[in-house]
């Protein structure tokens, strides 16, 4: 069991140094990397059903018990999001092979796409906050290396502003780890869950807590923290944008969720406030940036920051039915938002631009890509019978269920401009007729280029339309995953064994007496 | 002691922070170096400072002597030093080659992935407060 | 860097340098020591070896690409690490075996991996500002866009 839980981190991390060692053989590298991301796909299955039969899992590395050792715990939610991760991986590495040159590819351009997913995958899975940073970190510096693969002028400019930002988010996010340490002598998530109700001075824990919100918060871009995501996020090759915008802000958020449900849950009311006014402004700043945009991924990219208010509206409200919100919604945007990048490739590709102003008429001369724009784009905007609908609507009936009326109808006019948005780039892109300075064309994809390109977007497009017409499973995972979150019993039993679960309960007895005698 | 590595903490932060608001990119790296110290330093005073022996068990020992230092936090900083000396050397030639390819250090002049709608119009007006190298 | 006693006394010093680091890779057992310093004094002896002739001579010195030294240490780090399927125990448990009077075990090998992660890190990023430099000294002319 345990391996099962090492081997999503491990087998990016093989295929990373397999990819460096092969690099000047350009076909081995693609067969290892499509090998790897097959393998990790399969792997993330395993682990997703073991934890589907069994709740929480845990492994103690190098057989050194927690709360000393490093452990990896898989809760449904780690679980799903490995699962979505391994997703975006294989569709990334199949689009690359049409998408990526081959001088990219010499520059380790798969290796390092493997390292990002290790790291990603590492960030899911991991129980200890220093170990989490230490995931951060492995991620982001593949990261910087993927957004300046190729070093346009663009892309050292849109590097400097995410490099400069999400450094500063690591070394907060460090010493947010250095005080929890000096307050509890612990970094193991599941014994900070205990201890931390131990800590007698609760406003320095709460102090801690907002640093936690800030480093995360910028990793995860909310308002006002976002900057260096519509920055840089339009500058690299499609197919590393494409897994930047599906995954990368998501750590923050899956970061944000764990933390606000597992450690920092002692002044609720005070936290959890902060991040509803940081969800309502990140959705609204966020959809009025890409109201005011002409290109296609910069479009995108501040849509990414709007929807990254949902996720938060969802863990803000701290209800069950937010929580499943959440959940749900981060796997649906995962998988909506890469697909969208790689349709705006595509799109790229057979029209030559990503500015609206020089597209035109695809409509009419590329009828499969439009449709397989106009899923995910109406996904996201929240039209039924989508995945995107059940999302939105499962985070205004959470909202109304607290009579939060304001936000759900913050929400909601989001929701709407949404779709302004996307009907812009609808009507721009493939509505309209071409430009005559646009210029024609530029030659049109080989079979198997084409197929490389527009496989992953139809598979991922697939998956939204059957999230959304066959809802219950998965709406029934995201039930699973918010109920382990807002009680932690198993989570702790997991990793610390009967002896946690005595402390908590043990703890709780001395709450409740406490509360009674006053 | 622990109120001294406080507050040095805390002018190695405010130090930094100064730093990182110039818009010299060579400066905001040297801030970026600071602040990472004083990090670092920040998990050394959390972990207790103690004037004790190192946390080593003498040969044919079990355990370590009682009274020495905490070696964690001690782990804990070597790992987010190895970290952030390979972010930083990244962030260093990041800094290098920008210079070369966008011909400045000036972060208000980096406007290449965010042009300017109307950049004709700005050109005109001068800022104040422009400062070069 | 062109001096005569830079370079007469960098060949001793390399050689030494690159001993001593060995040296504390093996002393890292049980004492102060390890992968991570040792990777660092060898990766400082090839600097120092840079900085006295030129990163060519280096990178012929080396006889593979430092980005592949990483890797291969990588690459031994976790493999020593899949030994613990022989218990079975969790990834990374320690595996021990007497050879006649010497125990061997899995953490050495992790050790040297990480020796070789350090090196080939260290170097990739030395030798690439090292080039990048002569490039610039070279060239006077601005690079053009590069695409």
């Amino acid at each position: 069991m345990s391996w099962l839980l090492v081997l999503p981190i491990i087998l990016p991390m093989i295929a990373a140094v397999v990819g460096f060692v092969l690099r000047g053989n350009l076909v081995a590298q693609r067969v290892v990397s499509l090998a790897a991301a097959l393998g990790l796909l399969g792997l993330s299955i395993a682990l997703m059903a073991a934890v589907w039969q069994e709740g929480v899992v845990a492994a103690q590395m190098g057989d050194w018990p927690a709360p000393f050792g490093i452990t990896l715990v898989a809760d449904h939610l780690s679980a799903v999001m490995v699962l979505i991760s391994a997703i975006i991986g294989v569709a990334t590495v199949v689009y690359a092979f049409g998408d990526v040159g081959d001088k990219a590819v010499t520059y380790g351009f798969h290796p390092l796409l493997h390292a990002l997913l290790c790291g990603v995958c590492g960030a899911f899975l991991t129980g200890d906050l220093f170990n989490l940073y230490v995931w951060f970190e492995v991620m982001l510096i593949a990261s910087f290396a993927l957004l300046v693969l190729g070093g346009r002028r663009a892309q050292l400019d849109g590097a400097v502003k995410y490099v400069a930002l999400n450094l500063i988010a690591t070394i907060l996010f460090l010493g947010g780890i250095g005080l929890l340490y000096g307050l509890t002598g612990t970094l193991n998530m599941a014994d900070l869950h205990i201890r931390l109700q131990e800590v007698e001075n609760q406003g320095l824990v709460t102090v801690v807590a907002v640093m936690f919100i800030v480093a995360f918060g910028i990793k995860s871009a909310v308002f006002p923290l976002f900057f260096w995501l519509p920055a840089s996020y339009h500058t690299p090759k499609v197919a590393v944008s494409a897994i930047f915008s599906g995954l990368l802000t998501k750590v923050g958020v899956y970061a944000l969720i764990r933390c606000f449900t597992l450690i920092f849950t002692g002044d609720v009311g005070y936290t959890h406030e902060i991040l509803l006014w940081i969800a309502g402004l990140t959705m609204v700043t966020g959809v009025l940036g890409a109201a005011a945009q002409n290109e296609l991924r910069r479009i995108l990219s501040f849509h990414i920051i709007s929807q990254i208010g949902y996720m938060i509206l969802g863990l803000a409200l701290y209800t069950p039915l937010g929580i499943v919100g959440s959940v749900f919604y981060l796997v649906h945007h995962i998988i909506v938002k890469a697909n969208l990048f790689f349709v705006s490739g595509v799109v790229n590709r057979v029209a030559g631009s990503f500015e609206l102003s020089r597209l035109g008429d695809l409509y009419r001369y590329h009828p499969l890509i439009a449709v397989l724009f106009f899923i995910p784009a109406f996904s996201l905007a929240g039209f039924p019978p989508l995945s995107g609908f059940w999302a939105k609507f499962v985070l205004v009936q959470a909202s109304l269920e607290v009579e939060g009326y304001v936000i759900a109808a913050v929400a909601l006019v989001v929701g709407l401009l949404t779709i302004y948005s996307m009907t812009k780039i609808w009507l721009n892109a493939f509505w309209k007729a071409r430009p005559a300075e646009a210029g024609p064309p530029p030659p049109p994809l080989s079979g198997l280029q084409r197929w490389c390109l527009i496989g992953p977007i139809a598979v991922l497009a697939a998956m939204t339309v059957t999230i959304g017409l066959f809802v219950e499973p998965f709406y029934q995972l995201a039930e699973r995953s918010a109920e382990e979150l807002l009680n932690p019993q198993p989570y702790v039993a997991a990793v610390l064994g009967e002896e946690g679960l005595a402390r908590m309960t043990a703890l709780s007895l001395a709450g409740e007496e406490a509360g009674v005698e006053p | 002691m622990e109120p001294i590595v406080a507050v040095l903490v805390g002018v190695l932060m405010a130090a930094s922070v100064y730093l990182m608001l110039s818009r010299n990119l060579v400066r905001f790296v040297f801030g970026l170096v600071l602040i990472s110290n004083a990090a670092n330093l920040l998990i050394f005073a959390g972990g207790g400072l103690t004037r004790a022996a190192p946390p080593l068990i003498a040969s044919g020992a079990d355990l370590p002597a009682s009274g020495v230092a905490n070696a964690l936090p001690q782990a804990l900083i070597l790992t987010a030093i190895v970290i952030s000396f390979g972010l930083l050397a990244f962030a260093l030639v990041l800094a290098f080659r920008a210079y070369q390819e966008l011909e400045t250090v000036d972060t208000d002049a980096m406007r290449v992935a965010e042009p300017r709608e109307d950049a004709a119009e700005l050109e005109e007006t001068p800022r104040s407060g422009d400062r070069t190298v | 860097m062109n001096s005569l006693i830079l370079r007469e006394a960098t060949r001793l010093l390399v050689a030494l340098m690159l001993l001593f680091s060995i040296f504390m890779l093996l002393r890292g057992h049980n004492e102060p020591g390890g992968g991570f310093i040792g990777g660092l004094i060898a990766a400082i002896a090839f600097a120092l070896y840079a900085l006295a002739t030129d990163a060519q001579a280096v990178r012929k010195a080396l006889r593979a690409d430092p980005r592949v030294i990483a890797a291969v240490g990588l690459g031994l780090a976790i493999g020593s690490g899949f030994l613990a399927l022989l218990e079975p125990a969790p990834f990374l448990t320690g595996q021990w075996t007497t050879v006649g009077d010497f125990k061997a075990g899995t953490p050495l090998p992790f050790d040297i991996g990480v020796y070789l992660v350090v090196v080939g890190a260290v170097l990739t990023i030395v030798l690439g500002i090292k080039e990048q430099q002569a490039d610039v000294e070279d060239d006077p002319v601005e690079p053009e866009d590069r695409r």
